[in-house]
């Protein structure tokens, strides 16, 4: 049986994990390298690894991040942010990156998604979706970290990339990111019901009940979580045997 | 004692190579390569893939003289072969892909097919950590036991013709062909590179197989 997935997130910045990282054990806890380390320990079922400053003058730091971070991960990683065409997936799945993420550059050319999912494979074609509520029951997606509008509704949008050739779309809701008030569900259910392909939940993590809540309730088949472990509020393992406790069939840790 | 994995262009081939190099004796005896003279002097041959079954077969005969180098060390001098993914569905007779008939090595009898779970509410692609189930005594799967997880990425699989030649499945709706093999041959639908300890187990008993 197909297990559901939790993934940790690694925001960075210039080649350093932002949004501080927490473990007791890690060296250096800026570290992008020593947080893989640690994850892969801990058993964590993939790793996103999220370049949120992408910029042109810090490429090289990014490539020389995800090299380091993915000789120590040995299980899949996601790597995302900036990522213009099939260029970028190129470079960065010789980096050791498995699955590449799109987001901006996907909502103002579409077809930019086919050209690399036909390259390299549906399989490692993440699209990140960034959406709002902008009335009950309707989401939108934004851009440029959320502050640029585009008037496309968050479903089509994800039934679009589907249709492109996205493997799998990584949802974040921006009116819950950061706010520890658990995802949004109707957001992710509706998603995750409109699309074939796997959908991630992120965005609003605060306790291990919204973990089993985005499977229960918003359909997703993987949790993303940045904070709640980064902090160490959870250790994975706890994070796992809470959702089996609910009935939700996951891996043992490592 | 050199393994080739082979690069076509196709896919992570960096997570392969680092998790073949941690289990290896020294990570020197692990080359990545598309040199029909190099697979000529291998000891080992992995053949990874992903994506579309017809772009890898494609791809692998752009490079001149490499499909037939390879043909001869796993035909001929009988080296262990370790194909992961699309390169384990390539093992086939034949791919069934986007209404396209593509013929595969022909080495395992049967065909690439779509994966149908039995609940339509199942994902396509079965993507994700799966539990292995009816593992054969095979030398390479020693050490890993039914319940071990394997991470798998895949919309097609490989119907074997002959049961005997399946050493593993997985449950999605129905049983996944998740390992195959035939004598010097092996191939698995799930990424070792990637499944962290059954993985590594199973790429150091690959690096050990005498068959």
């Amino acid at each position: 049986m197909l297990k559901t997935r939790i993934i940790p997130c690694l925001d960075v910045k210039d080649g350093r994990v932002v949004k501080g990282v927490n473990f007791v054990d890690l060296i250096d806890a800026g570290d992008p390298v020593e947080s893989a380390k640690a994850y892969d320990a801990a058993g964590a079922d993939e790793l996103c690894f999220l370049d949120i400053a992408a910029t042109l003058e810090n490429r090289g730091t990014l490539y020389d991040a995800a090299r380091r971070t993915a000789e120590q991960c040995f299980m899949p990683l996601t790597i995302g942010g900036g990522v213009r065409g099939a260029d970028d997936v190129r470079s960065l799945l010789l980096a050791g990156a498995d699955k590449v993420s799109f987001n901006s550059a996907a909502v103002a050319n579409p077809d930019i998604v086919s050209e690399a999912a036909n390259k390299f494979g549906n399989q490692c074609i993440v699209v990140a979706i960034d959406a709002k509520t902008v009335s009950d029951g309707n989401w939108e997606i934004f851009t440029h970290g959320g502050t640029r509008e585009t008037g496309i509704n968050a479903v089509d949008f994800a039934k679009l990339m589907v249709s492109k050739g996205a493997g799998e779309i990584l949802l974040t809701s921006m009116d819950r990111d950061g706010t520890k008030a658990g995802y949004n569900l109707p957001l992710t259910r509706a998603i995750s019901d409109a699309v074939s392909v796997p959908v991630i939940a992120s965005g609003g993590v605060g306790n291990l009940d919204h973990l089993v809540e985005g499977v229960t309730q918003g359909h997703a088949s993987a949790v993303l979580a940045a904070s709640i472990f980064h902090f160490g509020t959870y250790t994975i393992a706890e994070a796992k045997a809470h959702m089996a406790q609910a009935g939700i069939a996951v891996r043992n840790a490592a | 004692m050199k393994t080739a994995i082979i690069d076509y262009n196709s896919g992570n081939l960096r997570s392969a190579e680092k998790s073949f190099q941690r289990m290896a004796t020294s990570p020197t005896d692990i080359v990545v390569t598309s040199d029909p003279a190099v697979v000529a002097r291998a000891e080992r041959i992995v053949l990874p893939g992903v994506g579309a079954f017809a772009d890898c077969r494609q791809g692998l005969g752009s490079y001149e003289g490499l499909f037939e180098a390879i043909e001869e060390a796993t035909q001929k001098r009988a080296i262990p072969f370790l194909g992961i993914c699309v390169g384990m569905q390539m093992l086939a007779t034949w791919g069934r892909e986007h209404g396209q008939n593509t013929a595969g090595f022909d080495w395992i009898s049967g065909e690439v097919v779509e994966i149908a779970p039995t609940d339509a509410s199942l994902k396509i692609p079965h993507m994700g950590w799966n539990a292995l189930e009816n593992i054969s005594d095979h030398p390479v799967l020693d050490g890993i036991s039914a319940g071990d997880h394997a991470y798998f990425v895949h919309s097609y699989q490989l119907a074997a013709d002959d049961a005997a030649d399946i050493q593993a499945t997985a449950d999605y709706g129905g049983p996944v062909t998740a390992v195959v093999a035939k004598d010097n041959i092996i191939g698995t639908q799930f990424h070792p590179e990637k499944s962290q300890s059954t993985g590594l187990r199973f790429i150091e008993n690959f690096l050990n197989w005498r068959p």
